[in-house]
């Protein structure tokens, strides 16, 4: 059996290496050494997220009917019985109650969405705070500004074309925040909708959108971030061996592609027992869109929370310029999340500017080891986490019984104040920790271990993981950028005494 | 003679007719289909009188600083607020939202129940209003639940939510959670509109529009549409958010810390 198998694989392999002259470039790419550290396993989240939102999403693509037609529902979900809807919203129905296995794919796709954001955000957090980003990855980091870009517009209109009465208020704002605009508001309003909110071509655009131009876009973005990656060879943290000029890692053929295809299966599995376990978006409770009903708890996904956020928190700051109004929820609406990303993607070019940096870096730094960035990185977190709760503001009030105002005002401040404070705080941390690891470098371990000198005075024996010379003073060891091990030693040898 | 006597018997037939028709068309009288005697109404007015009086005052008043006048709150609003516990207040500065009744007024006792229709008699007979429905219980829910979801969404979703799991107002107040009100309780808070709620009388919603709505609650509350699993309290997308992230994120992070580990 395995005699047979093994000719099989040899007799194909040789046939396609007479014919396409393989075996030179597979043996350099299988070759290829991937440094393996656990947090660089984050990216691959989004990416297999990916994959299942494009599997499962051809699968729903065979039953949704992007179609604003209004017609009268007469399928088996009985609080819905007779009720006029949309075609589009009809077929999200019966795709939910009718369909083999609809429902649980539909929340797979909804789940995977989630992920799938959240990932690539976790992915982005960790290459700023280690530096990645820096020459010669500026490109890699410019593609997943705009895939985080994209990722969120993408899940925006798949939220949104179900036409039902949840994300249809987010449609009005939509088209709301496209009215704002000065000069061209209406202009690109009728560009997207054809006319006043919201007609009857909108869905069948935003399908298009949906399952095919953005998603087209991202394929062709994580094309390019990926093969990024491979060409330009994976960063590493600093280590034994691990230097600017040499990589520690483990081959693409088998260690690294064994370990990918196990995240991806486990991506797969946590994503199907969040589908299978937790009831999301159930679109058939919120009803058809009509204009003239609402109600409470109105939120978006997470990934635009943010932008929910910022309308909450602005103030009513209109400006008149003679006839023309600019409305408040431009400047927060459009502007904000354009600055975000902007400066997001600047940022790269930014530090260069600004530390003179030209250097090419393939080592990491680890978050500790550059105070301003990290204090800058926490900086933003800190401003997008308070417009991101602010988005969820009724909720909060209700679930901790704090007075809905209280909460609106105390992101307004929070959101002035706690970020440079959360820069100070961040970057004197990081100063803190540096300190520390010097110090064990340069004086030794703490052993817990006391020791009175024969003036009285008691010191903590210290050893030093340089040693120690003739005189029993340590010989201090030059910080290298890895993580110095801090943890007490089990059995002490006392400075400046020869172990007997 | 006879033609006195037809005139006469003419005279009889139209008054008899025109009394007849009288009492055929003119309305009943508007009273509950119960009529409360008046020892109802009397234990009414001692249970008042111990309960209610020290904000509300004597004869439905008032107190200033204390509690509104209740003249004209009917046994509506006097059912709803008693039996779902938000009235009698527990301590003056109590916001009144709805907590265990009290014990006299507990509507699953017999005797909580006729305490609740004697202080209802005696509010009814001595101030008028909005009166609880003779229906009870399985009467009071609807059968076009589809409908009663549409009026739900257009007239109680912008308060109480979706499938009722509530909301805020301004200035620290909150529509109530919908889970445990019974049927009673939706039909007379719609009736008597308590604290911010505005008032469903029968001209807005017909009393089979408000069984409907009642159905359409019933049957979307609670666990009781959720094909997909847990509910996540149905909250909508914030709770999902969160556990995306605490669920799904940490899971994955944690399978990193596993795959990435150094062997």
């Amino acid at each position: 059996m395995g005699l047979v198998a093994r000719s099989l694989a040899r007799g194909t392999a040789n046939a396609f290496d007479r014919r396409f002259k393989a075996a030179g470039a597979v043996r350099r790419q299988a070759s290829h050494v991937f440094p393996k550290h656990h947090s660089f396993f984050w990216g691959e989240f989004a990416l297999y997220s990916f994959a299942v939102l494009v599997l499962s999403g051809v699968y729903l693509a065979l039953f949704f009917v992007p179609d604003t037609t209004e017609v009268v529902y007469r399928g088996p979900f009985e609080p819905a019985q007779g009720l006029y809807m949309s075609r589009a919203y009809e077929s999200v129905l019966a795709l939910s109650f009718e369909v083999r296995a609809g429902l649980f794919v539909r929340q797979l796709h909804h789940w995977a969405a989630l992920v799938f954001v959240a990932a690539m955000i976790l992915h982005m957090a960790r290459n700023y705070f280690t530096g990645a980003f820096r020459r010669p990855r500026e490109l890699t980091w410019l593609g997943g500004v705009a895939l985080l870009a994209l990722g969120i517009f993408e899940g925006y209109l798949g939220y949104s074309m179900l036409d039902d009465l949840l994300s249809g208020l987010g449609v009005r704002i939509f088209s709301g925040l496209l009215l704002s605009v000065p000069l061209v508001g209406t202009w690109l309003h009728w560009l997207v909708f054809g006319g006043e909110f919201f007609g009857d071509i909108w869905i069948s655009r935003f399908f298009v959108a949906h399952v095919f131009l953005v998603p087209g876009l991202l394929i062709a973005l994580i094309g390019m971030h990926v093969g990024l990656v491979w060409f330009q060879k994976h960063t590493q943290f600093p280590g034994p061996g691990a230097r600017e000029d040499t990589v520690v890692g483990e081959r693409a053929m088998p260690g690294f592609a064994s370990n990918t295809v196990a995240n991806g299966v486990c991506v797969l599995a946590v994503l199907g027992l969040m589908a299978g376990i937790f009831q999301i978006n159930p679109v058939f409770l919120w009803g058809p869109y009509v204009p003239s009903q609402v109600s409470t708890y109105i939120q978006p996904d997470f990934y635009a929370g943010f932008l929910i956020g910022g309308l909450r928190l602005w103030p009513r700051w209109e400006i008149h310029l003679g006839a023309y109004t600019v409305p408040a929820p431009f400047w927060v609406g459009l502007v904000l999340p354009l600055v975000m990303f902007a400066l997001l993607a600047a940022y790269p070019f930014l530090e260069r500017f600004s530390t003179g940096d030209r250097a090419a870096h393939q080592v990491l730094q680890r978050p500790r080891d550059n105070p301003t960035r990290t204090g800058i990185g926490a900086m933003g977190l800190v401003f997008w986490g308070i417009l991101f709760l602010s988005g969820a503001t009724d909720v909060l009030a209700a679930s901790f019984d704090v007075p809905f105002e209280l909460l609106v005002w105390a992101g307004r401040i929070g959101l002035l104040v706690l970020p440079p404070l959360a820069y100070v705080v961040v970057r004197r941390i990081c100063v803190g920790l540096q300190r520390a690891d010097r110090d064990v470098l340069e004086r030794g371990v703490r052993t817990g271990v006391l020791q009175a000198r024969p003036d009285g005075v008691y010191v903590e024996v210290r050893r030093p993981p340089g040693g120690a010379d003739r005189q029993g003073r340590p010989i201090p060891l030059e910080y290298g950028g890895a993580r110095v091990d801090h943890r007490p030693a089990t059995s002490p040898e006392p400075v400046g005494e020869e172990p007997r | 003679m006879t033609r006195r006597l037809r005139h006469g018997l003419l005279v009889l037939a139209a008054l008899v007719a025109l009394g007849g028709a009288y009492a055929l068309l003119v309305p009943a009288p508007q009273t509950a289909g119960a009529q409360p005697g008046q020892a109802q109404i009397d234990q009414g007015r001692a249970l008042y009188e111990r309960a209610c009086i020290s904000c509300h005052g004597a004869n439905l008043q008032g107190a200033p600083g204390r509690g509104p006048g209740l003249v004209g709150v009917g046994d509506a609003a006097v059912y709803f607020q008693v039996s779902t516990g938000r009235m009698p207040l527990a301590r003056a500065e109590d916001r009144g939202y709805r907590k265990v009744p009290a014990p006299e007024f507990d509507p699953d006792t017999d005797q909580g129940r006729a305490n609740l229709a004697a202080l209802g008699a005696y509010i009814e007979a001595t101030g008028g209003g909005p009166e609880v429905p003779a229906e009870t219980g399985p009467e009071l829910i609807g059968s076009d639940v589809a409908h009663g979801g549409e009026l739900y969404r257009l007239n109680c979703a912008s308060c109480h939510q979706f499938t009722g799991r509530g909301g805020i107002l301004g200035a620290g107040r909150y529509p109530p959670r919908l889970d445990v009100a019974t049927p009673e309780q939706m039909y007379t808070a719609m009736l008597s509109g308590p604290m911010a709620m505005p008032v469903f009388g029968d001209k807005q919603l017909t009393p089979e529009e408000k069984k409907d709505i009642i159905a359409y609650v019933l049957s979307v509350r609670g666990r009781n549409q959720a094909p997909g699993g847990f509910t996540l309290g149905e909250l909508g997308p914030t709770t999902e958010g969160l556990v995306a992230f605490v669920v799904g994120l940490v899971a994955l992070i944690g399978v990193a810390a596993w795959i990435g580990a150094r062997s």
